[in-house]
């Protein structure tokens, strides 16, 4: 019998101890790949559809606070209504200043405008707000001290507060207001 | 593939609709609105501003905003004379109910409403650990309510303070420039709600918006520009002394 015809008695031992040690590898490969696909598996569980399709965040996120409810229903829904005080407004020096800057928010009127009444305003403290003198407003803005002016008297006494100006002729520029 | 005529008609509108809707970006928000067309920011006039604390209160109203935090206060600045690098500054309640009476003085006096700046590169979004905040495709910052962990890097993160943590949702909480109103064609509760005009909603992707005209002639700023935060809140005739 040759020899060199099989193998050493030392590449025989090596090879089967090869086998050997390529097992353990092989069995955490194993692991490995398990592993990577159950984080694959929860990552699509726990990650929401559409994170990352803007940007590094959810984008239904953007859907979600859009959908939140209105308070303050703006000055075209108002006027759609009471195109009568529009009127006024639109030629005294109130013209520009919103409806709701003066009677707050009034969604909930304007969706539902026969069970829902809206409060009128205080003028005595509704007027104070914007028209109390101090030194700190522009000179130029409308001011008086309410004491003095009218002895806390309510203001529509005298003034429309939608139309507040007396018509002296004088051409004063109506306020800037919040209107486009 | 074989499709039929009929089926081709058929299948076309209904992709031209899908298509719509794919455009507008979410689905579930208002399908005339899409995002790409917007970019917005807003404008204070300074000059305009007289203190009533109007949209400070109609924020308050229209965002649920709970008593002692703001998204949005005013403050009144009272600037010596002499030293112009200190000035007095106060916001009592965040102006929610005006300011007291200021008596003749030496100096000036003014009023800066402030909010958030919806920033380009904002520092909040960048040190958010989750994703949960972030600006909008149509330059909005928002927070994601149920990703926020409340963990207040962004608060800490905000050059201007206009965060806060929100006591009962235990979130970080914002301006969103009213997301929910401007959506949907309205302006801001605080413009809505502002007498004088001081504050106005822009949309800089709007080429007719006036905001475009008003930046060529007027002297605008914004606030921290050493920050680089690319603030998109403008400020006309913003004096120096404001931090």
């Amino acid at each position: 019998m040759d020899y060199h015809s099989r193998p050493s008695r030392y590449a025989v031992l090596r090879r089967q101890r090869f086998m050997k040690d390529a097992g353990h590898l092989f069995r955490f490969a194993g692991l490995f790949v398990i592993a990577f696909l159950v984080f694959l598996l929860v990552r699509g569980y726990v990650v929401p559809k559409t994170f990352g399709q803007y940007g590094h965040y959810r984008a239904a996120a953007i859907g979600e606070i859009a959908a939140r409810p209105v308070k303050f229903a703006g000055h075209q829904a108002c006027e759609a209504c009471h195109s009568d005080i529009a009127d006024t407004k639109s030629k005294g020096k109130h013209a520009r200043v919103n409806c709701e800057a003066c009677h707050g928010a009034l969604a909930a009127h304007a969706d539902d405008p026969t069970s829902v009444k809206p409060v009128k305003p205080d003028t005595a403290v509704l007027c104070a707000r914007c028209h109390t003198a101090t030194a700190a407003k522009p000179k130029a803005f409308p001011q008086v001290d309410p004491a003095d002016h009218s002895g806390g008297a309510p203001c529509q006494t005298c003034h429309n507060p939608h139309s507040p100006g007396f018509d002296t002729g004088s051409a004063a520029a109506p306020a800037a207001g919040g209107a486009k | 593939m074989n499709i039929s005529r009929r089926h081709l008609l058929i299948l076309l509108p209904a992709a031209a609709v899908a298509w719509k809707y794919v455009e507008a970006g979410t689905p579930e928000a208002s399908p005339n609105y899409r995002m790409s067309d917007h970019w917005w920011g807003m404008l204070i006039d300074i000059p305009k501003c007289i203190g009533c604390g109007n949209c400070v209160r109609a924020c308050q109203t229209e965002n649920d905003v709970p008593d002692g935090f703001f998204r949005t206060w005013v403050e009144r600045y009272h600037v010596d004379d002499i030293d112009m690098t200190n000035p007095e500054v106060i916001s009592p309640d965040g102006g929610k109910e005006g300011f007291p009476v200021a008596k003749e003085d030496e100096g000036k006096y003014f009023f800066v409403p402030k909010l958030c700046n919806h920033c380009v590169d904002s520092p909040c979004t960048q040190v958010c650990p989750v994703g949960a905040t972030f600006i909008s495709p149509d330059g909005v910052v928002l927070v994601d309510r149920k990703y926020c962990l409340g963990c207040a890097y962004c608060v800490q993160a905000c050059p201007y303070g206009c965060r806060y943590l929100h006591p009962e949702k235990r979130v970080a909480d914002k301006c969103t420039l009213c997301y929910h109103r401007i959506t949907k064609g309205l302006t801001t509760a605080c413009c809505e709600a502002c007498p004088t005009g001081a504050r106005q909603l822009a949309d800089l992707k709007n080429p007719n918006d006036p905001i475009h005209e008003f930046l060529r002639t007027h002297s605008v700023q914004i606030l921290k520009p050493q920050m680089a935060t690319g603030a998109k809140v403008y400020y006309n005739d913003l004096d120096g002394s404001v931090r």
